[in-house]
């Protein structure tokens, strides 16, 4: 059965998401952008509000939502600012849903908890400094000692790397395999920041996203214990590959935000700036920029949503989560660069929008997988060279009991 | 301790509002509808209190087409605990007396302590629904309320009114009372998901008044946009001084300005 209908669940959360930008976020992020400022205190309200947990079920501290809801809350917090969603993606996608599918009770209970509830911030490392797309190429390496693992690495390119509470840490524990390239070396471990050996900074001089927090750490010699392995030993890059299915799916539905708001920001513009006696609304150059949007934004929001589909029904999503994220970012891209050109000269500065969006959105393009990674992916799934992962555990399905109880 | 708080849908600040077939009302059949923004501050001063006293109910009640339910289901995930929706096909075609008069059935058993609504409604703007409820339910008012003395809250409550030209006035007002609340005396709390999700169990029950029940000593005649037109008028006739003494007439007489 297709149903594109809202529940009246979904609809006022994308309500109250959108107060909370216009109200905690909108007046302020011109000057955060401007001075580079992380304003940390916004996500201890997002986390009053339950976001940080929105789709992690009641009984590890979430608040229940399905996952369209989270593609709901990443699309409305983007159509403010990249540094919001950019939270969403490594929080709740990247590493909350991994706990959730891959981690023992034990791990749930002490980490995902506090996560959900937005006690503690989290992220992942997986990217170093030589090596991005080619996950393989990675350095960090983990040895055993007694019923400890002692770990070592430099991760760089982290969001929210010089705040986070907690981290997922990838790394080959097979040196053997690590020669070969044979990623069933690599094993992930759960690190906190406040362990021995741990340190982490800020990078700088970033086009956009400048809001946000983006960061380095380095591991020297980090002592975990056993029960802090994610997953099984040599499971480590079937977690990175399941955890950048959910982390694509937030990245498609913020940057379906980011269309939106060009779009929303374009048609005000074109509304009101007269020239030649007219509105420029009447301009059928003009017209033509904003019917782009409009039809990039439905097919972005469609795209999305039908990954959010296949999540709720524990379907793999893959395949429709690459293809989500690849085309609503590169349409994110030129959306926000039409914005500007409707805007004029206006549009190239800061007392409008347009512009923090274009900067904001070219990252998105970059990471979870480049743009030339999704076309190749895209490309081996129609040629059949790649099929859906196969691993040994799912994301859960959406439990629709709640739903049907208050139906 | 028990509060009721009057709520009413809206057209959305942002619609573009054209007048309906009959020019009795504007056509709200596709536009997008918000609660009505004073409606708003009377809840959250609502919740406040029962914060305050540490115990209590806060009911919401709405008088609305079908749609007004998703003004009581917002305010249920805010943290109201019940709703009352009064279910009236074309609420602005009443009178507020009509209107007081039929929330005063629905709510009449209740036997609140204290009844809050917002100043006045966005779209229609008498501010009359509050004083008459009051009257009819035999309680005292007060209006343009800008602050409460939550502590004071006992058999009675210390509450700010606004006057003009930037006076106040502190009063004590014994309960049950009506107080209509002016807008932006407070931040209005989000609705968390929490919130969302346990609204869905709260309740919200269904009134199907008699909407011709009560007569109304008012009718709309006529809805219309505000004429905009502009003219030239040269005036004087080519003396500046009689020019001068015309245009004071009409400043004084016409524009009204002098
Ligand atoms: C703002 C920001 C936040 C980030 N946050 C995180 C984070 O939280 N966690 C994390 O782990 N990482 C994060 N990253 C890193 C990001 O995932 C990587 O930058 C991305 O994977 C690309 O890797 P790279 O930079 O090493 O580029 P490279 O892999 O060196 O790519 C350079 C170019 O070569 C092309 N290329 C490379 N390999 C291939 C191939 N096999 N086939 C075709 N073309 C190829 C690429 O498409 C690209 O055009 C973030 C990056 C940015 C900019």
């Amino acid at each position: 059965m297709i149903d594109f209908e809202l529940t009246e669940e979904h609809l006022a959360l994308q309500k109250t998401v959108r107060e909370f930008c216009q109200g905690e976020v909108a007046p302020y992020i011109k000057e955060w952008d401007e001075k580079s400022h992380f304003e940390r205190s916004v996500f201890d309200k997002m986390a009053e509000l339950g976001l940080l947990g929105v789709c992690i079920p009641e009984q590890y501290g979430g608040a229940g939502f399905d996952y369209i809801s989270l593609g709901l809350v990443c699309e409305e917090l983007e159509a403010c600012d990249t540094f919001l969603r950019v939270a969403m993606s490594v929080h709740v996608g990247l590493n909350s849903l991994s706990l959730l599918t891959w981690g023992t009770e034990e791990q749930k209970q002490k980490y995902l908890v506090p996560q959900a509830k937005g006690e503690k911030l989290a992220t992942f490392g997986l990217t170093e400094p030589n090596a991005g797309s080619d996950v393989v190429g990675m350095r960090s390496n983990a040895r055993r000692d007694g019923d400890d693992w002692i770990l070592n690495g430099e991760k760089m390119w982290i969001s929210l790397g010089d705040v986070a509470d907690h981290f997922l840490f990838f790394c080959w524990t097979d040196a053997e395999k690590q020669k070969n390239r044979d990623h069933s070396g690599m094993s992930c471990f759960i690190v906190e920041r406040a362990m021995p050996g741990f340190s982490s900074g800020t990078l700088h001089g970033k086009l956009g996203i400048k809001a946000g927090n983006t960061g380095y750490f380095s591991l020297q010699d980090v002592r975990v214990p056993q029960a802090n392995m994610l997953g099984n030993e040599g499971e480590g890059f079937k977690i990175a590959m399941f955890s950048l299915e959910n982390g694509r799916y937030t990245v498609a539905s913020g940057a379906t935000g980011v269309i939106r708001a060009s779009r929303d920001a374009s048609v005000a513009y074109a509304n009101t700036r007269e020239v030649q006696n007219q509105k420029i609304a009447n301009f059928q150059l003009v017209k033509q920029k904003i019917a782009d949007m409009e039809a990039d934004y439905e097919m972005a929001h469609l795209l999305w949503l039908k990954c959010g589909y296949l999540k709720n029904e524990g379907k793999p999503s893959a395949k429709a989560a690459s293809l989500a994220k690849w085309q609503a970012t590169i349409r994110s891209e030129k959306a926000a660069s039409m914005a500007i050109e409707v805007h004029g000269a206006n549009g190239y500065t800061n007392d409008y929008p347009v512009e923090r969006y274009l900067r904001n959105c070219k990252a998105a393009v970059i990471y979870e997988g480049t743009r030339d990674i999704h076309t190749i992916m895209q490309a081996d799934w129609a040629l059949g060279l790649k099929k859906e992962p196969k691993a040994r555990v799912v994301l859960p399905p959406y439990q629709t009991v709640s739903k049907e109880a208050g139906a | 301790m028990k509060i009721i708080v009057l709520m009413k849908q809206v057209a959305n600040k942002d619609a573009i509002l054209r007048i309906g077939k009959d020019e009795k009302w504007i056509d709200e059949s596709d536009i997008s509808h918000q609660t009505n923004e004073s409606d708003g501050y009377a809840l959250e001063e609502a919740l406040r209190l029962k914060e305050a006293k540490g115990e209590g109910e806060v009911i919401v009640c709405t008088l609305g087409a079908a749609s007004a339910k998703t003004v009581l289901k917002d305010a249920l995930a805010r943290g109201a605990d019940r709703g009352i929706h009064i279910i009236v096909n074309e609420p602005n075609k009443l009178s507020p007396f009509q209107i007081a008069k039929t929330i005063a059935d629905a709510i009449g058993e209740e036997s609140a302590d204290l009844i809050f609504t917002g100043l006045q409604s966005d779209d229609a703007s008498y501010g009359q629904t509050g004083v008459i409820l009051a009257e009819l339910l035999g309680i005292p008012h007060a209006t343009i309320v800008i602050d409460l003395d939550r502590s004071s809250l006992g058999e009675s409550l210390r509450l700010k009114r606004e006057l003009e030209s930037g006076w106040y006035q502190w009063f004590t007002y014994k309960l049950p009372a009506l107080l209509t609340i002016q807008s932006g005396i407070s931040q209005i709390r989000y609705a968390s998901l929490k919130g969302i999700m346990a609204a869905k169990k709260k309740e919200i029950r269904d009134v199907t008044p008699g909407v011709e029940d009560y007569a109304s000593a008012q009718k709309i005649e006529k809805v219309y946009l505000p004429l905009k037109t502009k003219q030239t008028q040269m005036l004087g006739d080519g003396d500046a001084k009689k020019g001068a003494l015309e245009l004071v007439e009409k400043l004084k007489t016409e524009v009204r300005v002098l």
